[in-house]
């Protein structure tokens, strides 16, 4: 390790090899276009009429899947209905349960599928999971002959029952039932403080009177979650198993990762409509590829030893995927569930754009009347939700293999759950004679939304007077110019930059790949001036990410109470919906552009501090005391030996900060914006899918582009550090 | 003596790299070790034949690295060796079916891997019933069978602790009685008592001599430790560079390394333990040997046993044959040569 001490003195400070003469390179390729487009105007603009409507294309194709599409006599269309269907189902039953309450005639359906699906539950570990699957498939064949003879008013059972017993209607859970339960999971996952936690947040829900709304979106999420990571397991174990399938899938997550939440929405509406199983839909492709990367990375990450172990002990290969492989990666795919519920909580905010009801909706429809007090307290709904949700997945997935199976036999080995259904049912008949029980008593609800809104009447009519000219002074002197700048840029400078940086950091393929990408996706198809809108506040907040993050980074590793305090920090502030960021900032700036990248900025700084704290960390201690020992003074040693050690893994955390600044660029387009975000808000009320797919594609492709030059970066520089 | 080959290897490859049967079908299927270096390729396995006989304990020692990890994951095809052949009672492994390989092992293989290979999320007892619940064994017979297992490696009362409750030694004993559970005929061990510290590994090779005497399985065994290698090997066979350089007894390499790398292994062996009196005594020169009477040692005695008389008595001490006829003689000098000598034994 003191090879990389010595080393550093004769690296120079940029790691491409020649550095020279890239720099010289870069120069004359910037004088060379800039040059030519001023003779030439077509390489300074691309010119109006050679641009493909591309878009164009992709609205009619959309309408033809829509209008037209069809496999024999089987339309495509049908297909999206069904699927709706589908998905509808298990969305209401998670609606009646939750907060709708079921009327006698719901429930035929709701008892044929449930009843199975509690008795599964129960009985698999005793039976087996496949004899319990077949049983379920009988009921549920009986369910469907029942629903048809009900249909025709025949025959049903469990509707006759509840008229026979005069009961008109079953209620939804009471709100102490699902208090509670937060506290029993958080109680059985994480002891009495995680308890007291998540019932607190999930209680205080129903203290503000956003229990109904709270209860809406928790059902997308408690539906579309199973979807994601189902589905997300199934294409992961595929992507492992076969090579083909890798690589198609993998690239295409990389895209999907990088395209904005709001992106997915387009499409959806086209072709199910709005409302909240398009939602759900949306939010299942969107909260999918983490759970499919988790998987990739759990089974690719079993000790070899684990693995032969298995097959030594003559498994078959499923036998090995389930009793070995998958059982062994539970943390890592327990990670993968947090991250898809952390990403649902997301994107279900974000669709109520399409429709979804619920918290979303709430704050959408605040935000837009500047009703800033119902926002934040909508706001801090979803926050706590996000929150509870995210302490028990990861509270889950860090215990080690096999804590939660109890030693202890009989009814012990489950008595949280068996509290759990004491608790239920004492509750539910409870309920019945005890309204507060049931319902939270509206006369105790208490919101801080008033006193929020006056506090800031009070504050503005003061901070503006000061506020004001500061946000006035940096737009008009620092972003206006800098955004004169961008849109000044021929796209030949831009594109020649990009290609010659790429060649020398990846090669002639590198080259092809980005400018291929920004040629086709971005300057062709007439998005080129939103695109570089799109650039220029992305890098703005970036620059102030790096600005504000590293040095918070750097803070953080030379103190460890810092350290917890920051990193606690840092892990709240992650489980906030990208939403939730604009509030603050309409509060305190209104809109306009210095609002969008302190929103960006605000959302985005996260990953820069972090990984500035973890790459510094991670220098190996003799590296250090070698330094020391070399009689440097503190500064120095943070300024020769630290960061320059450090810097790949910091440039891994710009890499992804600008990943969240470009994601929260479209979520910014709420407060205006005229960049690639915009247009897709602007695509989604006229469902103008050309429009918005390759707007969000615009933004996936600067992701990409940034990506692939970063990373390629830092590969390069950490072969040169000898750095793994 | 003729002996059953319980498990016949002949001339066994293998290569990894970019296409390593390209590459052997570039080379004839002999590519030399330039011909390897020159194309990238790594010759994890060149070219071993040997057999395994049945009721043995079969060492392969090495330096890290040379193959021998490679050489019983062919014959257990974790690994698919890209040449060569391996015989398990007459049936060809390498061309049985994946049906056949999961019976196979299910019935007649055991192995212990040098990290353990437990499964993190399964108790002790689930762990070592393991290979019975892949056969679909119903619970409660898997679990007896377990139970015994794990009786007899001495881990009785821990059944209900999970892997990362025990300490290696612990650890390895799991690893061990799931490796036996199924009673298999064959038994690999891949440096089972490597990640465990001295006094813990001393314990495990009783422990394993005491279950091999009541076992008496056919046993494959990698070891970087001569040491125990000796205490433990009826053969040993030496690898290096993905070859089988020399496959004999313990005191056949003592006595005669192949070349300068086994004499290097073998330098530092007990050869108290090992080398017999007959490997040192000068060679009676008697055309028909007289019968002795009075002190004298077996042949086939180990040195360390016989020092004590040898130095103690004035003249040469004669050795014999069971029927107590002369061999030859062993003085003071030979043995303090051979016991305490660095370099050759006489
Ligand atoms: N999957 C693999 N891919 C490429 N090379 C491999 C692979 N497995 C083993 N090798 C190489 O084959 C050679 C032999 O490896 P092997 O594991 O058999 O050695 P070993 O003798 O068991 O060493 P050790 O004592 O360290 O366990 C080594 O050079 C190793 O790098
Ligand atoms: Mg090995």
């Amino acid at each position: 390790m003191n090879s990389a001490v010595t080393d550093l003195g004769k690296t120079p400070s940029s790691s491409i090899p020649g550095a020279h003469s890239f720099w010289v390179q870069i120069v004359a390729m910037i004088c060379l276009t800039v040059v030519l487009s001023l003779v030439l105007p077509f390489m300074k603009t691309w010119p109006q009429e050679w641009i493909v409507p591309i878009k164009g294309w992709v609205t009619q194709f959309f309408t033809w899947l829509d209008k037209e599409a069809a496999i024999g006599s089987l339309k495509f269309k049908t297909v999206t209905r069904s699927i709706s269907w589908l998905l509808e189902q298990p969305l209401d039953w998670a609606e009646y349960i939750l907060y709708r309450g079921i009327k006698a005639r719901d429930l035929p359906a709701m008892f044929w599928i449930f009843l199975p699906v509690i008795g599964l539950s129960v009985l698999h570990t005793k039976f087996g999971m496949r004899r319990c699957l077949m049983v379920v498939a009988t009921i549920w064949a009986i369910s469907l002959a029942d629903n048809v003879l009900f249909q025709f008013g025949l025959f049903e059972l469990p509707h006759t029952a509840m008229e026979a017993l005069g009961v008109k209607k079953l209620d939804a859970l009471p709100w102490i039932v699902i208090v509670a339960g937060a506290g029993i999971l958080g109680h059985w996952i994480g002891g009495w403080k995680l308890a007291l936690f998540s019932a607190g947040c999930i209680g205080y829900l129903a203290v503000m009177g956003l229990w109904r709304d709270s209860m809406r979106t928790f059902s997308i999420v408690l539906v579309s979650v199973p979807f994601a990571v189902g589905l997300g397991l199934g294409l992961g174990i595929w992507v492992t198993r076969s090579k083909r399938a890798a690589a198609i899938i993998s690239p295409m997550f990389d895209i999907m990762q990088a395209t904005p939440h709001m992106a997915y929405l387009v499409p959806v509406v086209v072709l199910f409509g709005a409302g909240q199983v398009p939602a759900m839909i949306a939010t299942v492709i969107f909260a999918m590829p983490p759970m499919a990367r988790c998987t990739i990375l759990g089974i690719q990450t079993v000790s070899s030893d684990v693995e032969e172990s298995g097959r030594m002990s003559g498994c078959t290969p499923r036998q090995l995927l389930w009793k070995v492989t998958l059982p062994s990666s539970q943390r890592i795919l327990m990670l993968g569930v947090n991250q898809v519920v952390m990403q649902t909580l997301a994107m279900v905010v974000i669709a109520s754009m399409v429709g979804a009801q619920g918290l979303g909706h709430k704050l959408l429809f605040s935000l837009q009347q500047l009703r800033l007090g119902a926002a934040v307290e909508q706001g801090l709904a979803i926050v706590l939700m996000a929150v509870v949700l995210d302490r028990l997945t990861q509270a889950y997935a860090n215990r080690a293999p096999g804590e939660l199976a109890s030693r202890e036999t009989g009814w012990k080995a489950k008595k949280h759950f068996w509290i759990f259904l004491a608790v239920a049912v004492a509750a539910y008949l409870l309920a019945q004679f005890v309204p507060l029980v049931e319902k939270y008593p509206r006369a105790y609800t208490f919101t801080l939304g008033r006193n929020i809104d006056f506090a800031l009447r009070a504050f503005s009519k003061h901070a503006y007077d000061y506020i004001n000219p500061v946000r006035d002074f940096i737009t008009i002197y620092m972003l206006i110019p800098f955004r004169d700048f961008f849109l000044w840029l021929p796209w030949t400078t831009v594109i020649g930059v990009v290609g010659l940086t790429a060649y020398w950091l990846g090669g002639i393929r590198t080259t092809l790949l980005t400018t291929g990408l920004i040629g086709f996706v971005i300057l062709i198809t007439g998005n080129w001036e939103q695109g570089v809108l799109t650039l220029y506040l992305v890098t703005s907040a970036v620059i102030l990410c790096v600005l504000i993050g590293v040095p918070i980074g750097i803070w953080a590793s030379r103190s460890d109470r810092a350290a917890r305090a920051i990193m606690a920090t840092c892990d709240t502030l992650q489980t906030f919906p990208s939403f939730i960021y604009l509030i603050p900032v309409i509060m305190l700036l209104k809109v306009g552009d210095l609002s969008n990248v302190i929103a960006i900025l605000a959302y985005a700084t996260v990953p820069a501090v972090r990984y500035t704290y973890l790459g510094i960390k991670r220098i190996p201690d003799v590296t250090i005391e070698a330094s020391i020992a070399n009689g440097t003074t503190p500064f120095q040693r943070l300024w020769k030996v630290e960061l320059p050690i450090a810097l790949p893994e910091i440039m891994l955390g710009i890499n992804q900060t600008i990943m969240m600044a470009l994601a929260m660029t479209a979520i910014t387009a709420l407060i205006g914006s005229s960049d690639l975000g915009q247009e897709i808000y602007r695509a989604l009320p006229t469902a103008d899918s050309g429009r918005g797919i390759m707007a969000g594609l615009g933004i996936a492709v600067i992701g990409i582009v940034a990506d692939r030059l970063i990373q390629a970066w830092a590969a390069e520089r950490k072969k040169q550090l000898g750095i793994n | 003596m003729a002996v059953d080959a319980q498990i016949k290897c002949r001339n066994i490859w293998k290569i990894f790299g970019a296409d390593p049967e390209a590459f052997m079908q570039r080379y004839n299927g002999k590519p030399t070790a330039d011909d390897l270096a020159q194309e990238g390729y790594i010759g994890a396995v060149r070219d071993v034949s040997f057999d395994v006989h049945k009721g043995e304990i079969l060492i392969i020692m090495g330096l890290s690295g040379s193959g021998k990890s490679t050489i019983i994951r062919c014959i257990t095809r974790l690994n698919d060796p890209t040449a060569g052949a391996v015989e398990y009672e007459g049936r060809n492994l390498l061309k049985a079916t994946p049906q056949e390989l999961i019976e196979i092992r299910r019935h007649k293989m055991g192995m212990v891997f040098q990290s353990f290979g437990l499964l993190p999320h399964r108790t002790v007892l689930s762990n070592v019933a393991f290979p019975l619940e892949v056969q679909n064994l119903d619970q409660l017979e898997r679990e007896k069978r377990a139970m015994e297992m794990i009786e007899l490696v001495g881990l009785g009362g821990r059944e209900n602790y999970f892997p990362r409750e025990l300490s290696g030694g612990q650890q390895q004993r799991v690893g061990i009685a799931r490796s036996l559970a199924v009673e298999p005929d064959i038994w690999f061990l891949d440096e089972p008592f490597s990640a465990l510290d001295p006094l813990i590994r001393a314990e495990m090779q009783d422990e394993f001599i005491r279950l091999q005497q009541m076992l008496k399985k056919t046993i494959v065994f990698i070891t970087h430790d001569f040491e125990e290698a000796t205490k433990l090997a009826d053969r040993i066979g030496i690898m290096k560079d993905g070859q089988m350089v020399q496959l004999c007894t313990p005191e056949e390499m003592v006595l005669n390394p192949a070349d300068e790398y086994v004499a290097e292994f073998a330098r530092n062996a007990p050869r108290d333990r090992i080398v017999s009196a007959a490997a040192i005594m000068k060679k009676s020169t008697a055309k028909t040997p007289p019968r002795v009477s009075g002190a004298s040692v077996l042949a086939n005695t180990k040195i360390g046993e016989i020092a004590e008389q040898v130095i103690n008595s004035e003249v040469p001490t004669p050795v014999t044959d069971a029927a107590g006829m002369l061999l030859g003689h062993v003085d003071r000098e030979r043995i303090t040569k051979a016991l305490f000598g660095k370099g050759d034994i006489v």
